[in-house]
């Protein structure tokens, strides 16, 4: 039986599938199985680790769409998750909308934010329109702070705990299955649209947006539609982190975030949405495990444990530094290296 | 009957005139070339065709596929690409990320529907549209002998491979009239000839309209129907090939006056 090679189709349709040879379809059940196994084996940590890596793979795909596929620098990725939770929690609040709706509400408002903030990437491109979503960011962090009389100001919103069928879903462990169906359901969204027209007009516009324009793509639709899709998942993993938390506070929701989203899909990889998974598994996970090597090492060798909280900071810098000199291609790079050597193995190519 | 005009286009870029009231006709199912010395204002036409330029004056008609006369004055580059106006670069302008497959499915894009929802959520309908339209991509592919190429990025293809890539994506589009700037540029003998075939075959067997811009004069002569010669953003020599080759006009243009000829 043939997994990789030796495969061939004969039907535009399986050939255009997502997963159209037998080895990535036995990786993805194996990884479904995983996921699906691995709340009843976890304690709270784990899953609440686990919790925080689905709402910023939900976030780090949002950001991918438009950084790494449509090539639209953003910094405001704190201020869009921003608008998502707020929103979210305040049409729950004042109006006392149920929580599925008010998570929905709250993705087409940041979408329709991210729309609007997007406008300037019409004329400007590169550092220039990062410098103009910066903005965005600066405009929605004092909104946040300043605008008490709807925000609360410095002051942190508390909401009722979400709920479906009398269960609380805002548990480690029931939250968990909710995470996980957002960020699979975020993640086949864009693995379609990307082998679709709308997504490869993105990738196009990313790549060449002259010949984009020569060959009949609607350079002013394509843009503001890439940040009007990006926005609608920033907002919906914005909305997540109001339910799962159910406080929201602005200190959430800085630049700080931006670049720490910024740093999951570079390390991740830029334009791939396994490696915005592998962006976000990394860097929820590094801060972690800095802090259990500490907690590990605090018998043995106590003088490293007392540093390496300080180290965490820059433990963080180096890995984004070293990825980008050595992988700048990410996570999802290395991910593929590894299939590709078992693409023929064991009867590689030798070079003599 | 004409399915391209040009009349009196005028392009000035501050100071500098391109293009000064250049008149021109492609007639459709002719291979025109448009030929002059460097800085004449070859491009120029081209980028004003596509709508890259706005000329200041002038008008630019198109007789579209569906037999309707528009006005390509003003009209946004993605506006003309839809009524049928293909083009290739000077420098190959591909999506170098891509693979040749996804870069000629660009080329469907103004035949194609669908947006953001539909494409994510994937669903019927735009499942059979992609599939159709990659049923087109895969006639363009055979045409143009890049099966083996397929899945291939594009940005590491061979230079002669990209500006066969870039002129499939081009007629992926189904122009009814194709631009092609200076497709033989950079290569060699065998690699000009083939591609000079490649136009050829494009023009009779899918019978496109081809204007090309080359500077490779013998390649031009023994190509076109019909050439055009610009210099200074005027045309000074019009005709077949043999008429244009021997014009006291062109020779003056390319060669310089010879001393003491002045008039």
């Amino acid at each position: 039986m043939s997994f990789e090679c030796g495969v061939f189709h004969t039907r535009y349709e399986s050939d255009m599938g997502l997963r159209p040879r037998p080895l990535q379809r036995i990786r993805l059940a194996v990884f479904a199985a995983f996921v699906l196994v691995f709340p009843f084996l976890a304690g709270p940590y784990w899953l609440d680790l686990a919790n925080q890596v689905a709402i910023a793979t939900v976030g780090a795909i949002g950001l991918n769409i438009l950084v790494g596929y449509t090539g639209q620098i953003s910094l405001g990725q704190g201020a869009f998750m921003a608008i998502g939770a707020y929103t979210a929690g305040l049409l729950t609040l004042n109006l006392g909308l149920p929580w599925g709706v008010s998570i929905a509400v709250a993705c087409v408002v940041t979408s329709l934010a991210g729309t609007f903030f997007g406008l300037p990437s019409l004329r400007l491109k590169g550092l220039y329109l990062a410098i103009a979503t910066l903005a965005a960011q600066e405009i929605v962090e004092w909104g946040m702070t300043h605008w008490t009389a709807v925000t609360g100001g410095t002051e942190a919103i508390v909401l009722p705990a979400p709920s479906l069928f009398g269960v609380r879903l805002n548990t480690s462990f029931s939250f968990y299955w909710f995470g996980v169906l957002m960020a699979a359901g975020t993640a086949l969204f864009a693995a379609n649209l990307f082998r679709t027209r709308m997504g490869r007009a993105f990738v196009a516009v990313r790549d060449q947006d002259i010949a984009a324009s020569v060959i009949g793509v609607n350079l002013f639709r394509t843009k503001l539609l890439a940040f009007a899709t990006s926005s609608f998942f920033v907002g919906l993993a914005g909305a997540m982190i109001a339910y799962y938390r159910t406080i929201i506070t602005w200190e959430r929701f800085t630049l700080e975030t931006s670049i720490v989203y910024l740093a999951m899909i570079i390390v991740g990889g830029l334009g791939s949405i396994r490696g915005s998974f592998f962006g976000a598994v990394l860097i929820t996970l590094l801060p972690a495990m800095i802090t259990n090597t500490g907690r590990a090492l605090q018998d043995t060798a106590p003088v490293v444990a007392n540093l390496l909280p300080y180290a965490q900071q820059a433990v963080f810098g180096v890995v984004i530094i070293l990825f980008l000199i050595f992988e700048p291609k990410g996570l999802s790079k290395l991910w593929g290296n590894v299939k590709d050597y078992f693409h023929v193995w064991p009867f590689a190519y030798r070079r003599g | 009957m004409p399915v391209l005009e040009l009349r009196d286009l005028t392009l000035r870029f501050g100071g500098v005139t391109a293009l000064a009231e250049f008149t021109m006709e492609v007639r459709t199912g002719e291979l025109l070339a448009l030929i002059g010395p460097n800085g004449a204002g070859k491009t120029s036409v081209l980028n004003c065709i596509s709508g890259l330029y706005r000329a200041q004056e002038g008008t630019i008609t198109l007789t579209g596929r569906d037999g309707r006369r528009h006005s390509l004055h003003r009209l946004p580059p993605h506006r003309i690409a839809a009524l049928g106006v293909a083009r290739t670069f000077q420098n190959i302008e591909l999506f170098k990320h891509m693979t040749v497959l996804e870069n000629l499915m660009l080329g469907r894009h103004v035949h194609m529907r669908g947006g953001v929802l539909s494409g994510g959520l994937y669903v019927g309908r735009q499942r059979r549209r992609e599939i159709e339209h990659r049923r087109c991509v895969e006639e363009v592919i055979d045409f143009m002998n890049l099966e083996p190429l397929r899945s291939a990025e594009v940005g590491n293809l061979a230079y002669g491979n990209q500006r066969l890539v870039e002129m499939a994506r081009a007629l992926a589009l189904d122009p009814a009239i194709l631009l092609l700037d200076e497709p033989t540029a950079g290569m060699n003998a065998e690699e000009k000839e083939s591609m000079a075939r490649f136009i050829l075959d494009v023009h009779e067997e899918r019978g496109v309209t081809v204007v090309v811009i080359d500077h490779d004069i013998d390649v031009i002569m023994d190509i076109s129907d019909r050439v055009i010669v610009l210099d200074f953003g005027r045309e000074i020599a019009e005709g077949r090939p043999e008429e244009v080759r021997s014009d006291a006009a062109v020779i003056d243009a390319y060669l310089g006056r010879a001393r003491g000829d002045v008039a």
